[in-house]
This record gives structure tokens, C-alpha cells and sequence, in this order.
């Protein structure tokens, strides 16, 4: 214990910015503390500069729209990292989500043949998504808890297993159609629709506007950013307002402590697991919903490891105790405006894994540099 | 009549050490047990027993002469029983209320139904306990990270001393410390006996043992080498038995 305190402090004064220089002041310390949101400011000038397409409500709107799985998933990785723990599973949660949200609208639905109404098709299809969304997360919390699995290899397992049930309810790399077509306009809708000369509406586009002169109209805050904010906002309020979210920095800062202060280690744990594992599923169907067919999670998309990354840019530190979601949702946005940006002025895909590379060592060497930002 | 706590024939066995070996003890309200021995001599561990961190392997434990269980600390801390650790046992990465009510957070309704940590007030409770113990601290805000080891003590005891403890356990109070601050907290756990709390003091240093105890209880490797009255003893029987003079003589003969 007192050795490990030493060596932090020897790690911290090695790399600690030398005394009385920039970093010490207050616009020193207010730079490292929002590294990532003057980064965010600085890519949206210089992309709007660059290139034409860039600065435009829409496609801001579009970057919001796509991010939303991003959103959700790296507030769920926040839950865990903060922990001090890591959970590699949330990736394949989110597709299995969406398949099996699919796969039971399908075939409850049969193309509009069996009867059913059909908001009864989208909420039995949304609980067995949701409900099975649960149970990765509780198997994640008893091995790492009761079974003494580190985080690493028991999410690494549950990811490899909801991979294959995915896969499998999928037939082998089909995306699963045939859910109503109903859920798209839940996905896909705006808050507001504005014909400039004409009218005004909410949540439904004009009747008389079809979907091929959709873009004619103007289209404002998509329904996915209701979903992303109050997800967000509920995660939190949680983390800094309540017993529970205490509890999770007090756990990832001293698991010693937590212990013996009297927390119930073990349940948090399992709890913290499972609410990552839901709002994963939650972030599956909503996938359903954007694009109406249940996707099965790509090997190679690497969403956890973007959650990983984005919480991390966010200021959260992998070792625990540290992490706050409004930071967690600038570094998604920086992820996001980075592919975007770079897209959009040409770039080729590849040099976006060297920002993000680039940018999580940053990450690294400035929580190092000042272990009480955030 | 039963004494306050009490613990009869305890071991604890880690692989094959036995850390702590048929090891029996009392304390009482309003009075100060020392327990001393070298370096692993099993008083951590001992403690930890106490205070629900290990379960023993034998032993019972009896508190106003009814026996009780003590599965983890939160038992431990209900049945009154609180504990300052060695290694203190903070959340570096909290602020000095987080740490004072950690794991009892005060809570306020806001909305009539969402319980939130109600910050404010236990930051005025932690600025009056600290003030108690007239200690120091210009922030409360700062993370125990960055407090001196005088100021972390200072927030751990807070922490023990707030909940009103019936049994209160001390492992090496005054080690990190600097004099003054050694004072203050030898100062504290008589005025705290005064309250009529037991406390179980774990100390190397003898001067705070024959200042603040009333009975010493000495361990050497796991087991109980001896127990006296301060009143009855002096340092220099104490320190043989904590090195096991008689069995080094008997050796060298
Ligand atoms: N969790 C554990 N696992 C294995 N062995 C342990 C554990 N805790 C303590 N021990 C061992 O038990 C013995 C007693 O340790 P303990 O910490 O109780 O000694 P101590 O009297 O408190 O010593 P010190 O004065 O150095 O604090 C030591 O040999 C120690 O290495
Ligand atoms: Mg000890």
C-alpha cells in the first residue's frame, strides 16, 4: 500500500509538467482539463474551413443521428471503467439485441399475416430484446464477482458467446428484415418539421411531403438525440448525485475501502454489469429502429473498443475511481466528428485509427500528468 | 457481569501460516486495551477478525456477553464495532465528507422521490467532527490524495468517531505521524474513554501505550505471549516479552 502510494507519487512527479510552467496555471490546468472539448472546437473550425459539406445543420443532425449506438455504448463502458474494470462484451450485446428484437417482430409479424396489432409485434419484440439484453451483464457480474474471473477474460468470454447466439438467430451474416415497417418512423423521425412557406409539424412529416422530397424540408432534433440525452442525463445523475454513483467511484478508487466502509462490493458490481449489458440492449434496438432490420454486430467493428476509447478521451482513467459522462459524450463526439470530418474532406479511412491512436495516448499521458481532473 | 466484547480462542490460518493461534481477549466500556508484538505477530489480523474482514477459522466472539456474528464490516458496524485501519482504508480518489460517509451516505428527496447524496450537509457534519478533533484541513474538497498523512488519520478517526462508536478499534494510530499531531490523537482516544467507548489501540511505540492504556495485551507469532496492567508492568517486561527474551536465554544456554 505505501509502496504503491510511492510510486504513484514518483510517476506523478516525473511526468508532472515542470513547476511555474504552463501547466500550472490556471489556464494551464483549464487546457488539460478540456483537452478534448478545445480539440472537438478546433476539428469543427478547421473541417468547416476545409471543406463545404461540413458545416451544415444536417449534417451535424447526422452525426448526432449515428452516433447514438456510440452514445449509449460508451456510457455503458463509463459504468464499468469507473469500477476499474472493462467490459468487452457490450459490442456483441448490441447486436444481439437488435437480431433478436428483429427475429421476434418477424415472426410475430409474418409480413403483416398473423393478426396481431401491430404495436403489440414492436413491444413484445422490444422486451425480449431488452430482457435478454440483461442477462450477459449478470453473468459478466457473478464470474467477475462470486468466481473471481478478471473483468477482462469474463467479458471477453461473454463476447465470444453472444457473438455465436447472434450469428445464429441470424443464420450465419443475414440481416434479420421483416419487422414492421413501423418502428422506422419511431427511429428515423424528427422533432420538428419545418416547410418554410407552408407549415409546421411535429414528429410526422407533412402528409403531402414524400419520402424522396423529404430533404425539400427542414428537419430539426431527431429522435435519437432524445434517446442519447436522456440516457445520458439519467447515467449522470446517477454517478453524481446519488449513493449508488458514489459507491461506483468509491469502489474503482478503493476496492479496500469500499469493502470495509461497508458496501455491498459484490452486488454493486453485478448491478454496475447488468445496467451496462441493458442500456447496450437498449442501444441494439434502437439500431433496429433507425434502420429496421436487425443487425448482427460485424466482427471487426470494434464498438467496444471505440466505447473504450471515447471514455477514455473523456477523461476516465482505466484504472478506476475517475470518469464523468459528460466527458464520455465529448469524446464520442470526438470520435465522431473526427470519421465524419475526414470523410467528408476526402481523407482516406485509415489515417482516422491513427487520430484515434494518436489521440487515446494523449489521453493517457494527461491523466498520468493530473490524476485529480475530471 | 459480561464484558463489553469479548473474544475467545480465535485462529486464523492463511495456507500454512497460522497467523493468529487460539488467541483470547476482552475489553470493556470506557477502557483501553493496547495490543502489541513485532511485525507480524498477527494484531492486524487479529483485528480484522474483529472488525468482519477475515472470518476466523476457530473462535467466538461476544459482545455484552450475547455471542455475535461478524460476517463482513457491515455487520461489524452495526453491532457498533468501528475500525481505523492501518492502511486507513480511504478512497484516495474522494473528498474528505465522501470519505467520512462512505458506505452511509446522507441522502435528501429531491422531487419527493429520487433520493441524491445530500452533499451539503455532510460537508457541514465533516467541518464540525474535524473542528472536534481540531484538525486542520483547508479543503474539504481536496481529494485525501493529496492530504498529509496527519491529515488522512485525521479523516479516518472523523470517520470512526462520527457514527459513535460502542467498540473502537485503532491499527498503529500514530505511526505516519508528525509529534504534535501523535499528541492530538492520544489526547482524542482518552477523551474518547472517557465517553465510556472500548478502545483497542495497536501500537509499536511504548510511550503511547503507557500513556493512554489501561491493560496491554502481547502477541508473538499468532499467539498471546502475555497480558498486564499498565499499572503492573513496565516497558522493559513488556518489550521482553514482545521479542520472547525467555525463549531467546533458554536458547542460548
Ligand atoms: N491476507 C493475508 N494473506 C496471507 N497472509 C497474511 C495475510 N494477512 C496477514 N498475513 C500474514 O499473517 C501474519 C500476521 O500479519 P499481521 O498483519 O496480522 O501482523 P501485524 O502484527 O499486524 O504486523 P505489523 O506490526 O507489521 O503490522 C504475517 O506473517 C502476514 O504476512
Ligand atoms: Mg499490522
Amino acid at each position: 500500500m505505501a509502496v504503491e502510494r510511492t510510486l504513484k507519487d514518483a510517476r506523478f512527479k516525473y511526468i508532472s509538467p515542470g513547476s511555474g510552467g504552463f501547466f500550472q496555471t490556471s489556464l494551464g490546468r483549464f487546457s488539460a482539463r478540456n483537452w478534448a472539448l478545445l480539440f472537438l472546437i478546433l476539428m469543427i473550425v478547421v473541417f468547416s474551413i476545409g471543406s463545404s459539406g461540413f458545416f451544415d445543420i444536417v449534417n451535424f443532425q447526422n452525426i448526432i443521428h449515428l452516433s447514438t449506438g456510440a452514445f449509449l455504448l460508451a456510457a455503458a463502458e463509463l459504468l464499468v471503467v469507473i469500477t476499474g474494470g472493462i467490459d468487452l462484451s457490450i459490442g456483441y450485446v448490441y447486436g444481439l439485441s437488435s437480431v433478436l428484437g428483429a427475429k421476434v417482430m418477424q415472426i410475430l409479424y409474418a409480413g403483416g399475416a398473423a393478426g396481431m396489432p401491430v404495436w403489440q409485434v414492436i413491444a413484445l419484440g422490444c422486451l425480449a430484446a431488452l430482457s435478454v439484453s440483461i442477462l450477459p451483464g449478470l453473468a459478466n457480474g457473478v464470474l467477475i464477482t462470486h468466481f473471481k474471473v478478471p473483468p477482462f477474460i469474463a467479458t471477453m468470454g461473454m463476447w465470444g458467446i453472444c457473438n455465436g447466439i447472434t450469428l445464429f438467430l441470424a443464420d450465419g451474416f443475414m440481416p434479420v428484415m421483416g419487422a414492421p415497417s413501423e418502428i422506422n418512423a419511431i427511429g428515423n423521425s424528427y422533432f420538428l418539421y419545418i416547410d418554410p412557406s407552408k407549415s409546421i409539424s411535429f414528429f410526422t412529416k407533412p402528409s403531402y411531403i414524400t419520402q424522396a422530397d423529404i430533404r425539400s424540408i427542414l428537419r430539426l432534433v431527431p429522435n435519437s438525440l432524445f434517446l442519447s440525452l436522456a440516457v445520458l442525463l439519467v447515467l449522470g445523475f446517477v454517478l453524481g448525485r446519488t449513493r449508488f454513483g458514489k459507491h461506483t467511484y468509491a469502489i474503482g478508487g478503493s476496492m479496500d475501502a469500499a469493502v470495509r466502509s461497508g458496501i455491498d462490493v459484490k452486488r454493486h458490481l453485478i448491478m454496475i454489469y447488468v445496467i451496462a449489458s441493458f442500456v447496450s440492449g437498449v442501444a441494439g434496438l434502437f439500431n433496429l429502429f433507425q434502420t429496421g432490420i436487425g443487425n448482427y454486430t460485424p466482427s471487426g467493428a470494434n464498438y467496444e473498443l471505440m466505447a473504450v476509447a471515447a471514455v477514455v478521451i473523456g477523461g476516465a482513467s482505466l484504472t478506476g475511481g475517475k470518469g464523468r459522462i459528460l466527458g464520455t459524450a465529448v469524446g464520442v463526439l470526438v470520435l465522431a466528428v473526427l470519421e465524419n470530418g475526414l470523410q467528408i474532406i476526402g481523407v482516406s479511412a485509415f489515417y482516422r485509427y491513427i487520430g484515434v491512436g494518436v489521440l487515446l495516448t494523449i489521453a493517457v499521458i494527461i491523466d498520468r500528468a493530473f490524476p485529480d481532473l475530471f | 457481569m459480561a464484558h463489553l466484547l469479548e473474544a475467545k480462542n480465535i485462529t486464523k490460518r492463511f495456507g500454512g501460516l497460522t497467523a493468529v493461534d487460539n488467541v483470547s481477549f476482552h475489553v470493556d466500556a470506557g477502557e483501553v486495551v493496547a495490543l502489541v508484538g513485532d511485525n507480524g505477530a498477527g494484531k492486524s489480523t487479529l483485528i480484522k477478525i474483529i472488525s468482519g474482514v477475515h472470518k476466523p477459522d476457530e473462535g467466538e466472539i461476544f459482545l455484552n456477553g450475547q455471542k455475535i456474528h461478524i460476517d463482513s464490516p457491515i455487520d461489524a458496524i452495526s453491532h457498533g464495532i468501528e475500525t481505523i485501519y492501518q492502511d486507513l482504508a480511504l478512497a484516495e480518489n474522494m473528498d474528505v465528507p465522501s470519505n467520512i460517509f462512505l458506505g452511509r451516505e446522507r441522502t435528501k428527496k429531491v422531487l419527493g422521490c429520487i433520493n441524491v447524496v445530500d452533499y451539503e450537509h455532510m460537508s457541514s457534519e465533516s467541518r464540525k467532527v474535524l473542528d472536534r478533533l481540531d484538525i486542520r484541513i483547508p479543503s474539504l474538497k481536496a481529494n485525501i490524495r493529496n492530504l498529509s498523512g496527519g491529515q488522512r488519520q485525521a479523516v479516518a478517526i472523523s470517520r470512526s468517531i462520527y457514527w459513535n462508536a460502542k467498540v473502537l478499534i485503532m491499527d498503529e494510530p500514530t505511526a505516519a505521524l508528525g509529534i504534535s499531531e501523535q499528541k492530538k490523537v492520544l489526547e482524542l482516544v482518552s477523551s474518547l474513554k472517557k465517553q465510556g467507548i472500548a478502545i483497542i489501540i495497536i501500537s509499536h511505540q511504548m510511550y503511547d501505550v503507557f500513556s493512554v492504556a489501561d491493560r496491554i495485551i502481547v502477541m508473538r507469532r499468532g499467539i498471546k505471549a502475555g497480558e498486564r496492567l499498565v499499572k503492573d508492568t513496565t516497558s522493559e517486561e513488556v518489550v521482553s516479552l514482545i521479542v520472547g527474551a525467555e525463549s531467546v536465554e533458554k536458547r542460548s544456554q
